[in-house]
């Protein structure tokens, strides 16, 4: 039992991070980001490019060379997720949803089978694999790379919500999620805050990209496909384009995971995810925390 | 009114197309032409690769003129079609194996199956926005063909095989490469004729109108949600027969060929063919099927092509290369005159 | 004379705002009633919960005798009322005949077997729609293309597309809602004899106008709003004299009423 709210919590905050930029971007221009799974596949295998150009690393400074290249993951992500905004989506503002919709397919596609064309269709291993003992706490089997990626993944979360709640940038991402037209009208420079916030979305990511990699050990093309999907499933569950909603599906999608794995077998496992975004999308489309939004005629 | 100038400097598709080329794009005659190219192709080249290729890019088309149902006349993403012509292909192919039936016989199981599932599917969905509707039908996509991938029925990773031919009397085999290549294409331009007849139709347009505009769709009396069942219902008919065309070519069906990438193949093809122009769309699923097998040294690069293009498409020519013209011709009352009418009586 | 709509109590509110707060009136048949009143007083408001876009948190609405309030859009279009929009809402990439045979949907007259199969119900029904569609374009006075999309017409025209679809809704009240907005001067003496021709096929017609002229001289009846609820009813004339409605228009004036008081 505890062992299985440990795994979801794991998990969860793998989800919080990656549909942090989801709701992120959504809650500013209404935008389902498509791509975003593939941003982290992006950043995973930036990453790897990262750790193989600097050689072999001794296990002690595992934790030390992962921070850095996290950041650097982090870095090109981000401008990867601006590049993408400023290309493909920003020509499309104001165009039908359906055409903006299938634009994030191509994009998606784009980064997917960019990356298959320069890394090779087949999974590579991630160059360092993050190790440490495993204790038992309450019952549950806890690793330290455990403990130390939710303590990564924790820590840039709260930066983000310090960001959001306390800075200029973040009130201006605010007040365009409520009221574009009228940001606009109060001198709110609302390209550069849309590009700001695809950079931290898909920084963040790229973080969670990075993180997967060293903890799982294997990467491949297609990885951010289902988890962008399951990212979105926990946007949605919280409450779309609310940030605490995000993180707060995440880790409710984290635990209903692992107890339907439980309970129904692994292999059904996504098919739960699935069956529990379909759910809420049709008996409670706002989510847990969303406000009800009432469509003007 | 004094405005009426605008309609005469307006350049783009204030009357029919002028030039000679243009109008043979547009005449009736065109489907008999692409019907006459598809039925001379073996005479052309009739190596079994040959033919495995045609006969897979027809069932592309048909797959195609059934999304375009769906995206390009309705206006809903559907990113999980694929689940449909899933769902066709294992049902003829249990059926047919466990009964040892010609697969043909299949066809009313098929049909019902495919209904079916176009109303699970559709009912609790389409009164979503659209965007959850894409992200939803992608969901359903993936739970379909996991659902595949873990029943025992649908024989697990490794799928059925062994799955009995079209229909076999005596010696007359539908199954031999040739015949069955013109079986599928009677079989396809039959089912692109109906969906581009449906186009032109009432319910044709009520799809367009729910496309367009819900709401004036609704204060029109159209009850768009029962409009939209029936798109998704049409079209999960039409991938019904692709899947059941898909295990009658192939004699065996998997999980691995239902996978996003064949979804978002064939919305590929609908979206740069011209949504809602069933002639663009034919022409783009030939597209997307035909062109990997010319430059198969590019191999690598083919689907980034594809995503690429998608953008470039979406962002300088959203309508696709070949979108309907948006004009039709005014059979007005004789006692006007009427420039419209003299182009139309020359047809 | 029956009422062919009748409106009573009608309250719809978005979180705390009152947009219709408490509003009655009635339709007679063959009749030409406007809404007026100062912006925001809930005058799309009511249009939208009668035609039921929006559900209305209280009230009822009863068409011809029978409740329609709350059904579902498509259903009370069905029951008979049919509206334009304040801003056009047109379908855009469709053209003009296949805009006005949106109204038509109702009719019928073929399905999906006989769309296949090119039946003759299929061309018979199809030849009636184009047919139906030229009449309504002519009715109301259109003289463009009618073959192009209808992106291509100017403001105008497509105020004249938007009322023809209406009209070939052929049902017994007409909502028009700011029909003369953005409309020279030419365009609104076609659109006041267009109404009144359209009132004699047996058609009533309610109507939100700001243009004041035009509303004195086409409607019978006038219903004023303000604040979501209806201040004054009665004839031009008689709404032209009333205070409440003069206070509403151009604010009340202490001073003023107070001189009043002393001549």
């Amino acid at each position: 039992m505890s062992q299985l709210i440990w795994d979801g919590l794991f998990v969860g905050s793998f989800y919080a991070l990656i549909a942090l930029g989801y709701s992120m971007v959504y809650g500013i221009i209404k935008l389902l980001n498509f791509a975003h799974g593939d941003i982290y596949m992006l950043g995973a295998f930036v990453g790897f490019a990262a750790l193989t150009s600097l050689g072999g690393i001794p296990a002690s400074l595992s934790i030390g060379a992962l921070l850095v290249v996290m950041l650097v993951s982090m870095l090109l992500t981000g401008t990867a997720g601006v590049l993408i905004e400023r290309l493909a989506y920003r020509p499309l503002r104001g165009a039908p949803r359906l055409a903006v919709l299938i634009t994030a397919v191509g994009v998606s596609f784009s980064l997917e089978y960019g990356v298959s064309a320069i890394a090779g269709p087949n999974p590579r291993a991630f160059p360092i694999r993050l190790e440490g003992n495993v204790f038992s706490l309450l019952g549950a089997r806890i690793s330290l790379p455990q403990i130390i990626l939710m303590l990564i993944a924790a820590v840039l979360m709260i930066l983000l919500n310090f960001y959001v709640q306390k800075t200029s940038t973040g009130r201006a991402m605010r007040s365009i999620a409520l009221d574009r037209n009228a940001s606009l009208l109060m001198g709110i420079n609302v390209n550069s805050v849309i590009t700001r916030t695809f950079f931290i979305g898909s920084a963040l990511a790229g973080a969670a990209g990075v993180m997967a990699g060293a903890y799982y050990g294997k990467i491949d093309f297609l990885m951010g496909f289902i988890i962008g999907l399951k990212a979105f499933t926990a946007a949605v569950i919280g409450g779309i384009g609310n940030i605490k909603g995000a993180m707060l599906g995440g880790l409710v999608l984290g635990f209903v995971e692992a107890f339907g794995a439980e309970w129904f077998g692994g292999q059904w496992r996504d098919v739960f995810a699935f069956a529990v975004l379909i759910l809420f999308l049709t008996l409670r489309p706002t989510g847990i925390l969303g406000e009800r939004v009432t469509e003007r005629v | 009114m004094s405005e009426n100038v605008d309609t005469t400097l307006a350049p783009r598709m204030t009357r029919p197309p002028s030039s000679r080329l243009s109008r043979l794009f547009e005449s009736r005659q065109l489907g008999w032409v692409a019907l006459g190219i598809a039925v001379s192709a073996p005479f052309v080249i009739a190596t079994p690769y040959a033919l495995n290729v045609m006969t897979t890019a027809a069932i592309f088309v048909l797959l195609a003129s059934g999304l375009n149902i769906v995206v390009g006349y309705c206006g809903l993403l559907d990113l999980g079609y694929i689940a449909f012509m899933a769902v066709g292909a294992y049902t003829s192919g249990i059926i047919a194996k466990a009964f040892d039936l010609p697969l043909i016989f299949t066809i009313p199981a098929v049909l019902v199956m495919t209904v079916l599932a176009g109303l699970i599917i559709g009912a609790p969905t389409l009164r979503l926005r659209s965007d959850y509707l894409a992200i939803v039908t992608l969901g359903f996509g993936e739970i379909t063909r996991i659902t595949a991938n873990n029943l025992t029925v649908t024989g697990g990773p490794s799928g059925i095989f062994g799955i009995p031919g079209l229909l076999k009397i005596g010696d007359f085999d539908l199954q031999s490469p040739a015949v069955f290549y013109y079986v599928t294409v009677i079989i396809v331009a039959g089912f692109v004729l109906a969906a581009a007849r449906l186009g032109r139709s009432r319910l044709g347009r009520a799809w367009r109108f729910v496309r367009e505009d819900e709401d004036a769709a609704e204060a029109m009396g159209i009850h768009t949600y029962r409009v939209k069942l029936l798109a998704y219902i049409f079209g999960a008919i039409w991938g019904g027969f692709g899947g059941l065309l898909f295990a009658a070519h192939l004699s065996a069906v998997s999980p691995q060929s239902f996978i996003f990438l064949q979804s978002a193949l064939v919305l590929m093809a609908v979206v740069l063919g011209g949504m809602g122009n069933m002639r663009g769309v034919v022409i783009g699923a030939l597209v997307i099927s035909l062109l990997p097998e010319l430059l198969r040294d590019l191999a690598a690069y083919r689907y980034l092509a594809f995503g690429l293009l998608l953008i470039v498409v979406m962002v300088f020519r959203p309508q696709g290369f070949w979108p309907s013209l948006g004009y039709e011709p005014e059979r007005r009352k004789p006692d006007i005159p009427d420039p419209a009418g003299a182009t139309e009586a020359s047809r | 004379m029956s009422a062919v709509l009748a409106v009573t109590d009608l309250q719809i509110a978005f979180g705390g705002v009152k947009a219709v707060d408490g509003l009655s009136f009635s339709v007679q048949e063959r009749e030409i009633i406007a809404v007026i009143g100062p912006n925001g007083a809930g005058k799309t408001s009511a249009f939208n919960c009668i035609t039921g876009f929006y559900k209305p948190t209280a009230g009822a609405v009863i068409l011809g005798g029978k409740d329609i309030t709350g059904k579902r859009p498509a259903d009370i279009a069905a029951a008979g009322i049919s509206r334009t929009f304040q801003n056009l809402r047109l379908f855009p990439d469709l053209t003009v005949l296949d805009n006005v045979r949106a109204g038509m949907h109702l009719y019928g007259g073929q399905n999906w077997a006989d769309a296949i199969f090119h039946t003759p119900r299929f061309t018979r029904s199809e030849g009636a729609y184009t047919a139906e569609a030229h009449h309504w374009l002519d009715f109301v006075g259109y003289e463009g293309a009618r073959g192009v999309p209808i992106r291509n017409l100017s403001y105008g025209q497509q105020k004249q597309v938007e009322i023809a679809r209406a009209l070939a809704r052929k049902s017994g009240l007409l909502l028009l809602d700011e029909p003369a907005a953005g409309l020279n001067y030419a365009e609104k003496q076609g659109l006041l004899s267009l109404c009144r021709r359209i009132r004699d096929l047996g058609t009533a017609i309610v109507l939100i106008e700001h243009d004041m002229g035009l509303v004195m001289k086409l409607s019978e009846r006038i219903v004023v709003m303000n604040f979501g609820r209806a201040i004054a009813e009665g004839t031009p004339a008689e709404v032209k004299l009333n205070q409440a409605v003069i206070e509403a228009y151009l604010g009340k004036d202490d001073e003023e009423v107070a001189s009043h008081g002393d001549a």
